[in-house]
């Protein structure tokens, strides 16, 4: 049974001016679930960006396929949404025409008043109602703008929403109201999402699983560390529990010394890369002897 | 005084520059003797016939003011009001000026889309641009054959480079991010053009739209002047002729007065378009 989301033996290689070629990753193999939240975590220039291009259609890979719900992904689709780093509003729209512009384009057989209700409604989630939706992006914060930006991918409901860093250029105080917006937008949805951030602690908060990138070139999906806190989080109890200090040494571990360590290690050709599966839990060690190793060495390493 | 605000203290000090300007003007100029206070001598060695000199403002506000109570007369091919000439002058600019738009904007378009074709025609863009449109006069007479098109022509040459190389190059500059949120919107080619490509670009479209009709707007006046016939730069021309200094100036400054609103008309769209980002 394949996974929702299928990423097969995707490669993706670059000229690199010399007359040779620069390998970013090779042969990388791993799935997203439906209405799973896996967030993508590694060092600059380990080609999260790459995966994230390819996934939306906006690059294509040197060899592999990517397959969701059974089909090929050739080119962009409103079936996957995206919501850029840099907002990517268009300025000489207003923040409402920004939220129609993706729904007309998702039903352009709705009517006007349905296609602003509907835009109204997913701003008003987003905590964007009243005048200020009527206002240009830049008049808007940098928090306001990437909430717009959230609110036009999750109105179209796509398959699969990608976030490319939604949250790198926000305050660290903005950044944490904003994920406590998204998180209550997916739980609402059951929204299929693939994100890529920086950021350990926004990483564990988010996701169902955190997938880790070895740096690059060269970069293997060396880890896909599942997430043993339950839900609903919050950004204030989350860190209460046992599990929490756990997984974030283990990914810190990981960020610091493995990803440099596991670098640069070519895969055999016709060997898969896949990741292999991390699960931390302190409160259930004596279920399993299997998570206890993995504990300790998150813990003790 | 220092109630006022910015504005309001600027306007002040432009009519006092323009008073003063106009006073140092009119003291400037001699004032001609009244035949009443002529000597003998002087009037019969002809210094009582009227003289040509640069007038007095104070003229050329009475020759204002009679011109434009009466602005479309048209006493024959010589004698036609300045409402008529301006009117001439403005449909051929208008004429060469639309011709050259629906040239430019939709060419300029394609070859901002493509890369090669910016680089294939940029050459020839180049060579063409600088030339002065009046030089393009005799080869048009020799190949249209009639003065009133060629006139258009030479408008239509000199407006059509600002457009399609601001054009082209905003085109050209749209961020890839913008267009990118036209690609995961399933946007086809012709709807990204529209409503993604079209709105980016459309400030520095608009600024060459505005750096044309100002180009067109100069040389109109030396393509009348050349042509004949009508137009403000014909009329300039035959007032000279007539040693008319006083219509010359007001023809002038009526030059600079439909430049201006011309313009204007292009600021106010270009205020529409814009936006901040």
């Amino acid at each position: 049974m394949k996974p929702y989301l299928s990423i097969e033996m995707l490669t993706q290689r670059f000229l690199d001016g010399k007359g040779g070629d620069l390998t970013v990753f090779e042969n990388a193999t791993f799935g997203v679930e439906k209405g799973e939240f896996v967030v993508i975590l590694g060092h600059s220039g380990c080609g999260k960006s790459t995966i994230m291009n390819i996934l939306a259609g906006l690059a294509d890979p040197t060899s592999g396929v990517v397959i969701m719900d059974g089909q090929e992904v050739k080119g962009p689709s409103l079936d996957r949404g995206v919501v850029f780093q840099n907002y990517s509003l268009l300025p000489w729209l207003t923040t409402l025409k920004n939220v129609t512009f993706g729904v007309k384009a998702r039903h352009p057989d709705w009517t006007k008043a349905q296609v602003e209700e509907h835009a109204t409604k997913f701003l008003a989630m987003v905590g964007l109602e009243g005048d200020v939706i009527h206002r240009k992006p830049s008049q808007l914060s940098g928090g306001m703008r990437q909430r717009v930006s959230i609110a036009r991918a999750f109105a179209n409901h796509p398959k699969l929403l990608l976030l490319d860093e939604p949250f790198g250029a926000l305050d660290a105080l903005t950044r944490g109201t904003i994920q406590d917006e998204l998180l209550k937008i997916w739980g609402q949805m059951e929204q299929t999402v693939f994100m890529i951030t920086h950021d350990i602690d926004e990483a564990i908060l988010l996701a169902d699983r955190i997938i880790l990138m070895t740096n690059g070139p060269q970069a293997r999906v060396a880890e896909s560390v599942e997430i043993t806190i339950p839900r609903p989080r919050n950004r204030t109890e989350i860190v209460e529990h046992p599990n929490y200090y756990a997984i974030r040494n283990h990914l810190v571990q990981f960020l610091g010394k493995r990803s440099k360590e596991l670098a640069g290690q070519p895969t055999e050709s016709g060997q898969t890369n896949t990741p292999e599966t991390i699960r931390i839990d302190v409160t259930k060690t004596s279920d399993d002897p299997k998570d206890t190793r993995h504990a300790l060495k998150a813990v003790n390493s | 005084m220092y109630n006022l605000s910015l504005n309001q203290r600027a306007a002040l000090l432009s009519v006092v520059m323009l008073v003063v300007g106009l006073l140092i003007w009119e003291a400037a100029i001699p004032a001609q003797k009244a035949v009443g206070e002529l000597t003998e001598y002087e009037r019969l060695t002809g210094a009582g016939a009227p003289k040509a000199g640069v007038p007095p403002p104070s003229q050329v506000i009475a020759k204002a003011w009679e011109q434009l109570s009466n602005p479309f007369y048209d006493a024959g091919p010589n004698d036609k009001g300045i409402g008529i000439q301006i009117g001439y002058s403005i449909y051929r600019v208008l004429t060469g000026y639309i011709l050259a738009a629906i040239i430019a904007i939709p060419f300029g378009f394609l070859i901002g889309m493509s890369q090669v074709a910016y680089k294939a025609c940029n050459p020839f863009i180049q060579v063409l641009r600088p030339i002065s449109p009046l030089a393009w006069m005799p080869l048009a007479l020799f190949i249209i054959g009639d003065s009133e098109a060629s006139a258009i022509f030479v408008i239509f040459i000199c407006s059509i480079w600002p457009m399609l190389i601001n054009t082209a190059f905003g085109v050209a500059a749209v961020r890839e991010d913008w267009v990118n949120v036209a690609r995961t919107h399933e946007l086809g080619p012709i709807k990204t053009a529209f409503t993604v490509i079209l709105p980016a670009a459309a400030p520095t479209i608009v600024t060459g739209m505005r750096i044309s009709i100002g180009i067109a707007w100069l040389v109109i006046v030396a393509a009348e002047m050349l042509v004949g016939g009508t137009g403000i730069g014909y009329y300039v021309w035959n007032e000279w002729n007539n040693l008319d200094l006083t219509s010359v100036v007001f023809s002038i400054l009526m030059i600079g007065v439909v430049g201006m609103l011309l313009d204007a008309m292009f600021g106010l769209l270009q205020r529409r378009v814009t936006y901040a980002e």
